[in-house]
């Protein structure tokens, strides 16, 4: 693989950019693998390339049945931030929020993460105490964010609107360090690491079943016949539970469409991300001037990557109340993506019935931002059997009652 | 925007009118159940690519509980029934298992 660099960029330029690279090989799959990852979007790339890069296990094939990056990683509207409440979650958004600071050095692909700093808005008393104790949890668990006065708000956003007219602003919880990504990038980067290390990215191809031989996976089908396996890795976010029925087991999950929206092009006018969580919206801009705004998950489950019309009317006012400018924007496109939503709104990390099958899912409406923290995490699960960083969020939480309550932090969908 | 008909006051109500409440006839267990079979009726879901039953309610309306027999993928829907049943109705299920061939959930098929 040629490296990107400033001289690759000043070569291709003087030579009509023709002697540019694939970004990664699209192979047949083999008739069998060390280890299989069903799908390839964040999660699933960074499952592999960590496989590769910490644990040297390179006989590795993605699965994806459409486009690589072209679930929720390339549908979401790239939050990044770490202020959770428990510490086990604190933990892997931390360790995510860490590798992306240097992700795009790591993977010699520019993912542009941008820190440019978030707010969570704190609109009721109850708000107030609830971030207060975040900021709390989180400088104990050596996260660094900090509560912050209304006044602090608004010189961070001129735009908003303090006062009112239902939730005026009464602080905000402020991560310095949290900000976005481009999702795509995040997504073909870890592609074409993974293709480098002569892993095998195997997209249009649709896992069909899972085949299984006294309690162990022996490989898949698939729309491009049938692979084995020593070990797989079930990573599809809003599929989880179509892939768990072909694998024989159920998992607490419900999959429903959660939909986002931007607008025209427009001058810079925030630099920094906002979530209002009470009136339910939160909005940043992107580097081409859109505004991005997060809508709702609809409350019935569904797999229509499209969402019911009536969130974006709630959303676009909350928004408008919150950012009066925002009454003058024309928007430019909506969409949906499938969300794996658990009870207790923390992801699952973990093992299954199956002794060398396990999954990755439950990331609901916010695991852009985990991405490289969740891949090291799952990763370390399958190559050593444990992982520190995955071991709270093993499926068995459910049936123990060890909860990792994230409804607050969690609290509107991104 | 997905309508349901409320199968009490026969009124086509539209979702806004409705409020979601999740999947249908789940099996209660009581004291002296197994840890197993509680966090089956607490959290396990069949979470199905296709034919679904749940429960909605007629929140803006009447106020009653009912069912509905709906794909998820299309979002086509099958029927609604009232609550007061702990298995779908037979016709209801006659009437999908001609519209989908091959439909599965639960013990139903
Ligand atoms: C509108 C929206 C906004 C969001 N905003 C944010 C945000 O601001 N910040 C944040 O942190 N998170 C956000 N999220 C959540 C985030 O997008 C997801 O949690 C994350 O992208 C999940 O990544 P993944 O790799 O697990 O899933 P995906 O990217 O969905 O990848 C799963 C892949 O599996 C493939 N697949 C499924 N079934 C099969 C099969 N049978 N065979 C082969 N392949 C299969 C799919 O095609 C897909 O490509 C948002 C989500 C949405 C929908
Ligand atoms: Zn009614």
């Amino acid at each position: 693989m040629k490296r990107y660099s400033v001289f690759a960029v000043a070569r291709e330029g003087a030579r009509h950019h023709t002697g540019w690279e694939r970004a990664w090989r699209s192979p047949e799959p083999k008739k069998s693998y060390d280890v299989i990852i069903v799908g390839a979007g964040g999660h699933g790339l960074a499952t592999a390339y960590y496989l590769g890069k910490n644990f040297g296990i390179t006989n590795v094939a993605v699965i994806e049945k459409g486009w690589l990056g072209g679930g929720n990683t390339g549908r979401n509207t790239t939050i990044i931030r770490s202020n959770y409440l428990q510490d086990s979650s604190a933990a892997i958004y931390e360790k995510a929020r860490d590798l992306y600071e240097t992700l795009s050095q790591d993977l010699n692909y520019n993912v542009m993460f941008s820190p440019r700093g978030l707010i969570m808005l704190a609109q009721t008393h109850h708000e107030v105490r609830g971030y207060q104790r975040t900021a709390h949890a989180n400088a104990l668990q050596g996260v660094k964010t900090e509560f912050i006065s209304r006044e602090k708000v608004k010189e961070l956003v001129p735009i908003i609107n303090i006062d009112g007219p239902r939730y005026p602003v009464l602080g905000g919880l402020w991560q310095r360090r949290g900000g976005t990504a481009r999702h795509d990038a995040v997504a073909w980067g870890y592609a074409r690491a993974c293709s480098d290390m002569g892993m095998d990215i195997i997209q249009k191809c649709e896992v069909t079943g899972v085949r299984r031989i006294a309690g162990r996976v022996v490989g898949v089908e698939t729309t491009k016949g049938s692979i084995d396996c020593n070990k797989l890795g079930i990573v599809v976010a809003g599929h989880s539970g179509v892939l768990a029925e072909q694998a024989g087991f159920r998992l607490p999950i419900e999959s429903a469409a959660l939909q986002a929206l931007v607008s025209e092009p427009i001058k810079p006018c925030m630099d920094v991300v906002v979530m209002a969580n009470t009136v339910h919206g939160y909005m940043s801009q992107s580097d081409k001037g859109e505004m991005v705004i997060g809508g709702g998950t609809d409350s019935f489950n569904n797999y229509t990557q499209r969402g019911s019309f009536h969130h974006i009317e709630e959303t676009v006012r909350a928004l408008v109340e919150t950012f009066p400018m925002v009454s003058r924007l024309k928007m430019l496109r909506q969409w949906g993506g499938i969300v794996d939503m658990t009870g207790d709104r923390s992801p699952i990390i973990s093992k299954t019935p199956l002794e060398n099958c396990f999954i990755n899912c439950g990331w609901g409406t916010g695991g852009f931002k985990a991405i490289p923290g969740s891949g090291w995490a799952m990763a370390e699960l399958m190559a050593k059997g444990y992982s520190p960083l995955a071991a709270e969020f093993s499926v068995d939480r459910f049936k123990e009652g060890r909860f990792i309550d994230e409804s607050v932090a969690a609290g509107v969908a991104h | 925007m997905l309508t349901l008909q409320c199968p009490y006051c026969g009124v086509m109500a539209e979702e806004t009118e409705l409020s979601a409440g999740g999947e249908a006839h789940l099996k209660r267990f009581g004291p002296g159940s197994t840890d197993a079979d509680f966090e089956t009726y607490m959290f396990m879901r069949e979470n199905p690519k296709g034919v679904h039953f749940e429960r909605w309610r007629h929140a803006n309306g009447c106020g009653k509980w009912f069912h509905a027999a709906r794909c998820t993928v299309t979002l086509e829907v099958f029927g609604t029934y009232p609550a007061q049943t702990s298995v779908p109705p037979a016709d209801l299920l006659d009437k999908i298992r001609a519209a989908r061939p091959g439909f599965k959930w639960r013990e139903f098929e």
